[in-house]
């Protein structure tokens, strides 16, 4: 397995938008690189031939009918929100452009 | 003698004595408020009290009594639930800064059918913040005491769910379990704590930690009452697409039966990887070992047959398990944002800051170390490259190990192990060392990645430090009543040898420091 | 603003690989994952739910009329539908997407290797058909809008926007995204196929019924991909993603243009920058936006609140059955039924207007008068208005209306143009536009008999003529008569009131 580095913390910070300190990021890529060595066993374990399981329950076609349920009222939804005006969500100045 | 303590009792003795019109629940609902104020200073198990709204209910639920349509078994026994779960006017955290005063705007179905069943929720429970942790020391909030020990963690996830059941200030909690968040607590703190089959329980509403691993369950002091409680919160959920659309088996049925502590006709397996083969690697501390050998000798002598079985995966389910949770976990949680609810941080000295670096600012100051500790891990175990690697082959070790317990169920009726490797560690002994806490739940991961239910019940006090430890049992996916008869067979075996319950001896409270 | 290389030199020197991406908002009543309303136009945030608004604990559950119309479409584009295919989640953070993850599909779509036939001109202007191999269509939910606004109290672009205001009304409406495969060998007909592509895709869409197919309101997106080789080499070049193409002629002309950009950048020794554009149409350019690099990293991974979907061949069998009339059919039977050319139905193919030209037939009208209206005076109208045919505000039934009043004699062509004139001004009706302005033809003698006299009178030389038998000069007097009614006469009647009369 590879050694996680210090500038590729920053970069996986990045990506989780988490504004790690430089003490911060000091620490966690030891941690992480210790954390990684214990699970790097799992590579060997499981062959092509074994598929993977992302549900414990195998279950599939679970559907809602196209109804129609009430939801929030606009009071509701914005009543957490740290900021809003007319009727929205109030949000700081949104910089790159969408996907 | 003054007045009966209504604290001291259990759920089911709790519904017959308000059945049988002996107390209210608005008398019971006090009872329990008087006792969490009087010791909850010193055991922090919960992170909110709900004194007008519990005492509500309990006023509901003694009209539906009083006019002979109780809505449950458990109509008007108060509860306290997990911080993780939503409740509907009362603030849910998660036990982190970030969710710090939201108050959802809608009720988990778990917490929706408490309600609809009639039982008062009397607070919030303190928990490892979003549920990442083994202590209750990773909650933003301050850790939960171990009310065996107070100077000791209480378990976690859900050490504050635990702790309130232990130290008596509510009958009934919820938890909830990915790694084993209810059956680690439950065993260090002398209490029931059941894992339900995976689709059991409703998560609509639960907060994700790793959706395809967590499972809501009870805790309370008795295998019946956390029957009679799973009875209330399971079954088929519309709103949830993993729930199994299938009845429940009898729960409280099986415990019953159990509790005659008759076990001829069941095989039992004791799983050489989880603590079966002795002290080995040394994490198995030998008062647990001992105890869980004493507990399966109790259950030969009543009837059961012991079979030893092997499950080799078992080994790999905690490298499994610390790569699918951290990579779940890391989109789980990446919906706190500081946009539409919680925290809102503006970083410092950055005038006009866009929304991406209130975002930053809000992540890094509102989630603790451990939470971006696995949200890191996680955002690295999904990234290009190394899916793969981590993530793509966890969930085949996943296919693997769900493969061992289908092999170790052909030759046995449920699967037993210690719960965890010790008994309840001191606050702030493995704080600084991930690792060691990760290790508390070696035993109980194997069953969250295969989906299958099991319970813990407590098997004594080790004699190294008299502290409660406890055995896990373990059945197939969906056959939850096994746990519920084998663990009351056990629970009534080892009742009979201590002359009563094991939270009997646990050390009175009151007065304790803080 | 970048200096453009001209189509001509810049088909010369390089080949261009095309693939379109569009976006189609289903129009169920519920949205992809909750319960909520996804009506067009609600009051801010009024169709939301903790699911759809991301809050703690919220859950998914599929929509099985989305999934129905996932696989109507991918059977229409004659895909294959996956026996088992599941949700992905694509993780990237947007302030007005609410979980920071769009709960999409990856590498197992419900619908894939499939193809759309579209009718284009070949090098000789005749009709033609190109097949777009369409690689997927997969499902999807659609994010919330924003508002970006100035502390001056402007808003509009996000540029310079002190803050943004979110609305959740559109986050969790079920999208189906169909991507085509790279379109090769279109050489200078890149951009019309593009068009093509796009007009007759939401043809097909709209004959599906699964969309209310609206591209002036977003419910058919597309993304433009564009990119280069030069002439003769087989390698894709480098590409750039084109967003916000918003009506089909701005697929056509995006086109134009990157191709024009591209082709100038590359002849000048420069390289493209793999990037994300956006489409702007009144300026008739595109823009750089974000720039796509290494960084951007979804780490999609199975969504696990969400259990995988296997549609039995049973079901699929079932929806195919539901198909309506491929587009090609159904185009070969209406040339037919209306006896066009296949040079008049190409180009009522061309102007997205077989739908239209079908309903005016039905409301009662020749479909050489419908052709007529749709493909001359009324195209050139929303040519000039920049807007699609079918967003003009003139309907099939309106404009079998006013034919009818021609076939009647009520009006002629220059009057039922005033009509028209009308019914865009939002006077009414054809019926109410003709009362209100009084624009019948006159057809009583007497008022008419008066104008051909004085026309006579003041033209005696003109009368004399005729009177001689030069029929042909009639044409003067006859111009003078409708000058007097303000054309408001049928020019066949003045004729022969004048002949009568000079007879």
């Amino acid at each position: 397995m590879p050694e996680i580095t210090r500038d590729e913390v920053a970069h996986l910070a990045d990506l989780a938008r988490i504004d790690l300190s430089d003490a911060e990021l000091d620490h966690l890529a030891p941690q992480l690189n210790v954390i990684l060595e214990s699970v790097a066993s799992i590579s060997r374990v499981a062959g092509d031939d074994v598929p993977p399981t992302s549900h414990a329950i195998p279950l599939t076609n679970v559907f809602r009918d196209d109804v129609v349920v009430p939801g929030l009222t606009a009071e509701q939804a914005l009543s957490g929100a740290p900021a809003h005006e007319q009727q929205r969500f109030a949000v700081p100045r949104i910089l790159g452009d969408e996907q | 003698m003054s007045a009966p303590d209504w604290t001291r009792r259990t759920a089911a003795d709790l519904a017959g004595a308000l059945a049988a019109g002996e107390v209210t629940s608005v008398e019971l609902t006090q009872a329990h408020l008087d006792r969490i104020g009087a010791v909850d200073g010193a055991v922090h198990a919960f992170l909110h009290v709900d004194p007008e709204g519990a005492l509500a209910q309990a006023d509901d639920a003694d009209e539906y009594r009083r006019a002979g349509t109780p809505r449950s078994a458990l109509d008007g026994v108060p509860i306290a639930v997990k911080d993780v779960l939503a409740t509907r006017g009362l603030p849910t955290t998660c036990g982190s800064k970030i969710l710090e005063g939201w108050v959802p705007p809608y009720d988990a179905t778990v917490v929706a059918r408490l309600r609809a069943a009639g039982l008062p929720i009397l607070g919030k429970t303190n928990m490892d913040e979003f549920a990442m942790g083994s202590s209750t020391e990773h909650s933003a909030y301050g850790p939960t005491h171990n009310p065996w020990d107070l100077t000791r963690i209480p378990g976690g996830s859900g050490g504050g769910s635990a702790a309130a059941v232990a130290a008596f200030e509510a009958p009934l909690a919820i938890g909830t379990d990915t790694g084993g968040s209810i059956r680690q607590p439950a065993a260090v703190t002398g209490t029931i704590g059941v894992k339900p089959t995976y689709g059991g329980v409703s998560r609509y509403g639960l907060v994700a930690l790793a959706s395809s691993l967590d499972q809501a369950g009870p805790v309370t002091r008795t295998v019946l009452d956390a029957a009679l409680l799973h009875e209330v919160i399971g079954g088929h959920d519309p709103l949830d697409s993993t729930s199994v659309d299938q009845p429940l088996p009898g729960l409280a049925e099986a415990a019953r039966l159990g509790a005659t502590g008759d076990l001829s006709g069941v095989t039992i397996g004791v799983v050489t990887e989880l603590g079966g083969d002795g002290p080995q690697d040394g994490g198995w501390q030998a008062g647990v070992l001992a105890r869980f050998q004493e507990s399966v000798e109790l259950m030969v002598a009543a009837g059961a047959e012991v079979v030893e079985v092997s499950c080799p995966h078992f080994v790999h389910a905690l490298a499994a398990y610390y790569l699918i949770l951290p990579a779940e976990a890391s989109s789980n949680l990446a919906k706190f944002d500081a946009m539409r609810y919680g925290l809102r941080v503006l970083p410092p000295g950055v005038e006009s800051p866009s929304a991406e670096e209130v975002m930053r600012a809000t992540r890094d100051a509102g989630f603790g170390d451990e939470v971006k500790r696995r949200i890191i891990l996680g955002t690295y175990a999904l990234s290009s490259g190394y899916y793969d690697a981590y993530y793509g082959q966890a969930q085949k070790v996943r296919t693997l190990i769900t493969r061992d317990f289908e092999a170790a169920f052909t030759k046995a009726d449920v699967l037993v192990s210690p719960t965890a490797p010790t008994t309840a560690f001191k606050l702030g002994e493995k704080l600084d060392d991930p690792l060691a806490m990760y290790l508390n739940d070696l035993a109980t991961i194997p069953a969250n990645l295969a989906g299958v239910p099991g319970i813990s019940v407590p098997s004594g006090l080790a004699v190294e430090d008299g502290l409660p430890t406890g055995v896990q049992i373990l059945a197939p996916a969906l056959a939850d009543d096994r746990v519920y008869r084998v663990g009351a067979a056990l629970e009534a075996l080892l009742a009979n040898k201590w002359g009563g319950a094991l939270i009997a001896q646990a050390p009175e409270l009151d007065g304790a420091p803080a | 603003m970048t200096e453009l290389l001209s189509l001509e030199e810049a088909l010369e020197k390089f080949d261009p690989a095309l693939g379109l991406e569009v976006h189609v908002e289903l129009n169920t009543a519920s949205k992809m994952f909750c319960g909520c309303r996804t009506e067009f136009g609600a009051e801010p945030n009024t169709q939301v739910c903790p699911t759809c608004l991301g809050l703690p604990g919220a859950m998914p559950v599929v929509n099985r009329v989305a999934v129905e119309s996932a696989m109507r479409i991918g059977l229409a584009l004659n895909c294959e539908i996956a026996e088992w295919c599941r949700f992905a989640r694509k993780n990237y953070f947007y302030p007005d997407m609410p979980k920071n993850f769009q709960t999409s599909q990856y590498d197992e779509p419900i619908a894939f290797e499939g193809y759309l036939d579209v009718m284009v001109e070949n090098g000789d202007g005749e009709p033609e058909v190109f097949r777009v191999e369409i690689e997927r269509a997969h499902m999807e939910e659609d994010t919330g809008k924003s508002l970006h606004v100035q502390r001056s109290g402007r808003s509009g672009r996000i540029q310079g926007a002190d803050y943004s205001l979110v609305d959740y009304n559109r986050a969790g409406i079920p999208l189906i995204e169909i991507v085509t495969k790279p379109i090769r060998g279109a050489r200078e007909r890149a951009p019309e196929i593009a068009k093509a592509y796009v007009s007759q895709l939401r043809e097909m869409i709209v004959a599906l019924a699964v969309s209310d197919a609206r591209m002036d309101q977003g419910s058919i997106r597309a993304d433009v991909n564009l990119s280069l080789s030069p002439a003769g080499d087989g390698a894709l070049g480098t590409r750039t993603e084109t967003k916000n193409v918003n009506s089909l002629r701005s697929v056509e002309r995006a086109v134009v243009y990157e191709m024009r950009r591209h082709a100038a950048i590359l002849d000048g020794g420069g390289s493209i920058l793999q990037e994300t554009r956006h489409w702007h149409e009144d300026t008739g350019v595109t823009t750089s936006g974000r720039e796509k690099s290494d960084a951007e990293d979804y780490r999609y991974f199975p969504e696990p609140d969400l259990v995988p979907v296997a549609p039995s061949r049973a079901w699929v069998e079932e929806l195919r059955a539901t198909l309506p009339e491929p587009p090609r059919v159904r185009r070969s039977r209406l040339q037919a039924d209306w006896g066009f050319s296949d040079l008049e139905m190409r180009d009522t193919v061309g102007a997205g207007a077989v739908g239209l030209v079908e309903e005016t037939v039905a409301a009662g009208a020749s479909a050489q008068a419908a052709r007529k209206w749709w493909l001359s005076d009324l195209a050139r109208r929303a040519n000039d208005a920049g807007v699609e045919i079918t967003a003009l505000g003139v309907t099939p039934a309106q404009v079998a209306q006013v034919q009818r009043l021609v076939d009647d004699g009520s009006l002629n062509d220059k009057l039922a143009r005033q009509v028209f004139d009308g019914v865009l001004a939002g006077e009414g009706s054809p019926a109410e536009v003709v009362a209100a302005r009084n624009l019948a033809i006159v057809s009583d003698d007497g008022a008419l008999g008066a104008a051909v006299d004085n026309a006579i009178a003041a033209n005696p030389d003109v009368a004399d003529k005729i009177r001689d038998g030069k029929l042909a000069a009639a044409g003067a007097l006859i111009g003078a008569v409708m000058k007097e009614m303000r054309g408001q006469a049928d020019a066949g009647r003045v004729r022969e009131l004048i002949l009568e009369k000079l007879g």
